[in-house]
């Protein structure tokens, strides 16, 4: 519901690494436990962008699972909704996959040379 | 056509916590304390402000009672404040509608813009009504202390299994308008054990804040929220 607040903030991010050159591609990692729906950003991010150097660019989402880990030692993907450790039953656990919300990288596409030879 | 792949590595919403750092400057050097107040439309975060700023928070060991302040985020219009305004606290609406584009939410820029309106000196705690929305609201910090939520028991039992990144971003899960149980088919048990599931151990009170049923311990809440030492982001 908020992807467009965030495909507006990735677009600025990639404007201006981009720096006025074309943007092909921008990848970025989106964590399962962020609630974006990956269509709605997409969408967001193809409108916002026309009219900018980063118009047409392909926007790449690397899903990062939920990883937690507990105390004891487990670690372990969340399949279903259950934030207590499977194998010890504790609750003094964390999250160490899927809060991501980060843009890795942007593909630029150079301009032909046209300066006079 | 040459392309070249360049690493940014940078968080989308790095922008967002870079402003909501200033704010949480802003509010550090007045000595305020900033609650962040969050729910469904409907399920009684007015309502419960109103009862327990009425009856005022309980002074702490160090002197009076907090000052408390409130900044209403709301889409359109000026209702929600204009009812605390009549119980004589201090309170700023923020749209989200005028220059934001009817924004869902509340995030760190659009507090900034009002703070110039909220008289920071004469509060000691400042409680941030925000857009009721159970999704997005969770995802902005503004540079708060602490960050409270409303479910309500005609919200249905299954509402942490729903929307488990906003009640994992609280700290304090308030289940309101308990005063209707006997008219509904819910189960208190279902809900607490889905929140259990979601944030296990997370502190959580029950309360009506129609009848005013429990609202002690959401007042002490808070006065032990203006007594903290600052928080950091």
């Amino acid at each position: 519901m908020h992807e467009l607040a965030l495909a507006r903030a990735i677009l600025e991010t990639a404007l201006g690494r981009a720096d006025g050159a074309r943007v092909t591609r921008v990848e970025v990692s989106v964590g399962a436990l962020r609630q974006v729906v990956p269509t709605s950003l997409a969408f967001n991010f193809e409108v916002l962008a026309r009219g900018t150097p980063c118009e047409g660019a392909v926007l790449e989402q690397l899903l990062r699972p939920a990883t937690l880990r507990c105390m004891c030692g487990a670690e372990w993907e969340l399949e279903e909704l259950s934030f207590s450790c499977p194998r010890c039953g504790g609750v003094e656990t964390e999250v160490v996959g899927g809060e991501e919300l980060l843009i890795e990288s942007i593909e630029l596409e150079e301009a032909p040379c046209t300066a006079p030879r | 056509m040459h392309r070249t792949k360049v690493r940014v590595a940078e968080g989308v919403l790095d922008a967002n916590e870079t402003i909501a750092r200033a704010n949480r400057s802003d509010f550090d050097r007045a000595g305020v304390r900033v609650v962040n107040l969050m729910s469904a439309p409907g399920a009684g975060k007015t309502t419960l402000l109103e009862r327990v700023l009425a009856q005022g928070l309980p002074a702490g060991s160090g002197g009076g009672a907090p000052r408390v302040g409130v900044l209403e985020g709301d889409v359109q219009g000026t209702i929600d404040a204009e009812r605390i305004s009549a119980l004589h606290v201090p309170v700023t609406q923020l749209n989200t509608d005028p220059g934001f584009g009817g924004e869902c939410h509340l995030d760190a820029n659009m507090v900034r813009s009002a703070l110039p309106q909220v008289p920071l000196q004469d509060i000691d705690l400042l409680v941030i009504e925000n857009v009721g929305n159970l999704v997005c609201p969770a995802e902005f910090r503004v540079g708060e202390d602490a960050r409270a939520m409303i479910v309500s028991v005609t919200e249905g039992e299954d509402k942490p299994l729903k929307y488990p990144l906003m009640f994992r971003a609280c700290e304090l899960v308030v289940v309101n308008k308990t005063d209707l149980l006997p008219h509904l088919d819910f189960s208190m048990d279902d809900l607490l054990g889905n929140l259990e599931r979601v944030n296990p151990g997370v502190t959580h009170m029950l309360l009506s804040a129609r009848t005013g049923d429990g609202i002690d311990a959401f007042a002490a809440w808070l006065a032990g929220v203006a007594a903290r030492e600052p928080a950091t982001l």
